[in-house]
């Protein structure tokens, strides 16, 4: 492991350290993450960059505590100095939605297409703070709508999912992770599966969210580009395991490792030379075919 | 009565189709790891051996007979008590070495033979109209899935107005309506006119998601012609499905044929049939149950043998898929 | 919303028409002489030619299907034995056999139909939703595979060998239950349920499998979504979570189903009240064809279809309020 020399501080806001995370089939025990250790300081921006398979994903799934079934995580991930993985369920449930926040890939199918994007925003108020009424909620969906800028939100809040379009739908899902003022928000992938233009969009808003709230952001991604917009820190997955870790601006300027290297090799930029197709092969690990 | 379609649609699609198309590179080793399942699972090694057994009795019925003593025509009036109403002599309806599964009250015949030559009803309506609705359902499902336009609309026109009969009051009352030689044929016939929309459904939506898979869009961009996608490209991918819905669709039309049988259109009296004697043996059930639970058992097994066969092969390939 | 709803009245028409057409060709084709049919077993001569002359049997084919569709509307008459009787509309055919009017006959007998049907219906979709979520909550446990193999067998067992099992059982063997009879509700409650408890029975018990195996499949599919893990990364409630997330987008669909299944049951259960000799339209089907009553069978065909169609309208109306995507799609 190579390039982090910055002294974690006991007030960070994640900490994480030694995660492993393993998956039980019938075929065997497969290790998707494998001992890896960042931390997050308060207010701070994390990007976890990976191709598809590096176990990026279920790294924001053991913190949250989601991971699918067959799945166990070990080590241990220390929120604001409590322990995650030894919390019992019905801790957890207290903590998602209202310490942590997350946002998923794609926003069409993570919202219920059978009610309205006001009663899901709500929701999670009326479950974590007890005595409210459906009106009270209902005011906070469309002031967390209007943080969000969909225009026109009292109105939209009564409609459905499938009436948004990609983007406005996206921005439904930072308006429920941002109904609950969380302290730390793991956004996951949160613009692969938008246009382009869209995603600029996205990612004003993330930072204007930071910005105005202090609520620390783990941004996951296999785009660099996206990264360098967002996050102070990042951090390199490769085959369930850490392989750069340190500021934007050094890794970027000053890779350590070959992978990295690599990654940041493979991105065109506006400077290059036109006519000439720069092709690196990157090397396959074991595990990572066949995705 | 026969197992609607809705069941075999949500189950006939093992973890969806982007499962089964994706085994396309290792074919020949999952096949032989699947043959291996298979025959190590119990249930369907169970039930392939019962199927199989059905199979030959209804094959070799006429030998059969000849070894069990007594044909399915003949009448033996010393088995039955004249002074009791014609009730079987002695006990479970009348089973003796010399009958082994009894006799029919009122005529005394031999109801091993009946159930012998009853088989062959059973299996040769049922599996010459799952012949005949997979072939159909296959062949429309197929032109009206890849095609689209006017084939499509026309092919599912047909298809909503077939499903939209009342089947079984219509099969009853076509069959009953119909002069009764080639009863077999017509009971093949009627059944399979009413059953291939339910597999041509699922056919047709199966090859609509994979028409617009890359591999058919390379295979039409090196200029295959639209025969040899269909056949070469998309069909293949259905196999999976074809094999668990015709499996599972046997069991329906052996219900079917013993129910209508039952209802008196199927075929027609001396010909024994499962479900004839059922009918039968209906009025006998207080005195004589063994007339109605022997058929009725044979019934039940076969159509219990079919269900699970079909079951643990869409199981078998359901979990192979996902390891792949 | 008009329109949508517009369209699908039309085709509905459209196919109950094209269904009446079929069965009358098939009718009229396979019988080479409706009279001899319709007149039945105990014929005269005269009764024939009256049935000729009244049915108009020597007119051309589409004048005679003109007079039943017409009938269907405006009602026809009928001359009997010198005596004109009426038939109101929708006329549905005299039956020459009983000596009345087939859309009598219907009404009589539809509500103890009805009644085994919806009877059943409860049955099937309780016990199917139970033993379906249960099993999809349990899944792979035992629970689950005690549901599998229990559905799998009543699946397997044909309604009537059930039927005479449970009679056996029941009623010869420990009898619990009396032989069933038809006993109006007003005059026994108590007698009229039991009497009706081994239909009930019988029929829901091949339905409430398959509901099992469809719920337990639509469960297990709709946990794997993706906005039941947001529903869980909100931190709601497990019992919000399932109650919304996923019990509500998981039956839904079985409402469709459920509807289309008991559509089709109105038209009478016929192989279940055959067995058990309930006089409903099941029986009158049966009755009707082995006795060869050509208006009857050709009246109880057009109506079976009649219900599964309507059936299906209504059901997908149902769906345009039920499901937020259809019902924009529909306004639209």
């Amino acid at each position: 492991m190579t390039g982090d020399n910055v002294n974690d501080t006991a007030d960070d806001l994640l900490r994480v350290e030694d995660l492993c995370v393993e998956f039980r089939t019938a075929g065997g025990v497969t290790r998707v993450v494998d001992s890896i250790d960042f931390a997050v300081p308060r207010g701070g921006a994390l990007g976890i960059v990976g191709e598809s398979g590096s176990g990026k994903s279920m790294t924001s799934l053991a913190i949250m505590g989601l991971l699918p079934k067959g799945g166990a995580a070990s080590g241990s991930i220390r929120f604001e100095g409590t322990d995650l993985l030894a919390q019992r369920e019905s801790a957890l449930r207290r903590i998602r939605g209202d310490r942590i926040a997350m946002i998923f890939q794609d926003p069409l199918s993570s919202l219920n297409p059978y009610y309205t994007v006001g009663v899901q925003i709500a929701e999670a108020y009326r479950s974590h703070r007890s005595g409210v009424s459906a009106r009270a909620a209902k005011k906070v969906a469309i002031e967390a709508m209007e943080r969000v800028h969909i225009h026109d939100a009292a109105r939209r809040a009564d409609h459905y999912p499938h009436q948004f379009s990609g983007g406005m739908r996206q921005r439904i899902m930072i308006a429920m992770a941002l109904s609950m003022e969380p302290d730390l928000i793991i956004a996951d992938e949160p613009t692969t599966a938008l246009d382009v233009t869209v995603q600029a969009q996205i990612l004003a808003l993330l930072a204007e969210i930071r910005r105005d709230t202090g609520a620390g952001l783990i941004l996951i991604t296999h785009d660099l580009a996206v990264v360098s917009e967002v996050a102070d820190r990042i951090v390199v997955m490769r085959g369930g395991r850490l392989v750069e870790k340190g500021s934007v601006e050094d890794v970027f300027s000053d890779p350590q490792h070959e992978y990295t290297r690599r990654l940041l090799d493979a991105v065109p930029r506006i400077d290059d030379e036109i006519g000439e197709l720069r092709t690196t092969a990157i090397p396959v690990v074991c595990g990572e075919e066949k995705r | 009565m026969t197992i609607p379609s809705t069941v075999i649609e949500v189950e006939a699609t093992p973890g969806g189709d982007p499962v089964l198309a994706e085994s396309l590179e290792s074919r020949p080793a999952a096949g032989r790891k699947l043959l291996h399942g298979f025959l190590t699972d119990v249930p369907a090694m169970l039930s392939l051996g019962y199927i199989v057994l059905i199979l030959l009795m209804a094959i070799f019925a006429p030998l059969i007979v000849l070894v069990s003593g007594w044909g399915p025509y003949e009448f033996d009036q010393t088995a039955i008590d004249p002074n009791m109403g014609a009730i079987p002599l002695g006990p479970f309806g009348g089973i003796s070495a010399e009958h082994w599964f009894g006799v029919e009250p009122g005529s005394g015949r031999d109801i091993f033979a009946r159930i012998a030559y009853g088989a062959r009803v059973s299996m040769t309506v049922a599996l010459s109209a799952t012949f005949l609705t997979t072939i159909l359902g296959v062949v429309f499902g197929l032109l009206a899935g890849y095609f689209g336009g006017w084939i499509d609309t026309a092919i599912s026109r047909v298809m909503e107005f077939l499903m939209a009969f009342p089947a079984l009051i219509f099969m009853i009352a076509i069959l009953s309506a119909l002069p009764s030689d080639n009863r077999i044929v017509l009971l093949v016939v009627v059944i399979s006119l009413f059953g291939w929309p339910y597999l041509a459904r699922i056919v047709r939506s199966q090859t609509l998601s994979l028409k617009e898979r890359e591999f058919v869009e390379s295979a039409r961009a090196s200029g295959a012609s639209g025969a040899h996608i269909v056949f070469r490209e998309i069909l293949p991918n259905l196999t999976s499905t074809i094999v668990v819905m015709a499996t599972l669709a046997v069991p329906g039309y052996i219900g079917t044929e013993a129910g209508l049988s039952f209802l008196g259109v199927g075929v027609v009296p001396p010909t024994p049939s499962w479900g004839q004697m059922i009918a039968a043996a209906a009025p006998w059930y207080a005195v004589d149950p063994m007339y109605f639970l022997i058929p009725g058992m044979f019934l039940f097994l076969l159509v219990l043998s079919f269900t699970t066969l079909g079951d643990r092969i869409r199981a078998l390939i359901g979990s192979s898929e996902v390891r792949a | 919303m008009i329109r949508f709803l517009g369209s699908r009245v039309l085709g509905m028409l459209v196919v109950l028409f094209l269904v009446t057409l079929f069965t009358y060709v098939i009718f009229f084709v396979l019988s080479p002489d409706p009279a001899v049919q319709i007149c039945g077993k105990n014929c005269t001569p005269e009764r024939i030619e009256q049935i000729r002359a009244n049915l108009g049997l020597d007119l051309p084919f589409w004048q005679q299907f003109w007079e039943y569709i017409s009938g269907l509307f405006t009602g026809r008459e009928y001359v009997v034995a010198g005596a004109v009787v009426t038939c109101p509309a929708p006329c549905l055919g005299y039956s020459f056999q009983t000596g009345q009017l087939v859309s009598e006959m219907i009404v009589q007998r539809l509500p103890i139909s009805a009644t085994i049907a919806i009877g059943a219906a409860i049955l099937w979709l309780i016990g199917g939703l139970i033993g379906g979520v249960l099993s999809a909550v349990h899944e792979g446990r035992f629970t689950d595979k005690f549901f599998a193999g229990l559905t799998l067998g009543a699946m397997s067992i044909p309604n009537y060998v059930l039927a005479l099992v449970l009679q056996f059982v029941l009623v010869v063997a420990l009898g619990w239950l009396p032989f069933p009879q038809a006993v109006p509700f007003a005059e026994d409650p108590g007698q009229w349920f039991l009497n009706f408890l081994m239909p009930w029975i019988v029929l829901a018990v091949g339905y409430a499998a398959v509901y099992t195996r469809l719920t337990r499949a639509n469960v297990i599919e709709t946990l794997q979504e993706n906005f039941v893990r947001t529903a869980n990364a909100k931190g709601l409630s497990s019992s919000l979570v399932w109650r919304r997330h996923a019990l509500r987008p998981a039956l839904t669909p079985i409402v469709t189903i459920f509807g289309m299944d008991i559509a089709g049951l109105l038209g009478g259960a016929v192989i279940t009240e055959t067995v058990f000799g309930l006089n409903g339209v099941g029986k009158l089907t049966a009755d009707s064809i082995s006795s060869n009553d050509q208006p009857v069978i050709m009246a109880v065909t057009l109506l079976s279809a009649f219900f599964v169609i309507v059936g299906n309208l209504v059901v997908d109306l149902l769906y345009t309020a039920i499901d937020p995507r259809v019902r924009t799609a529909a306004r639209a």
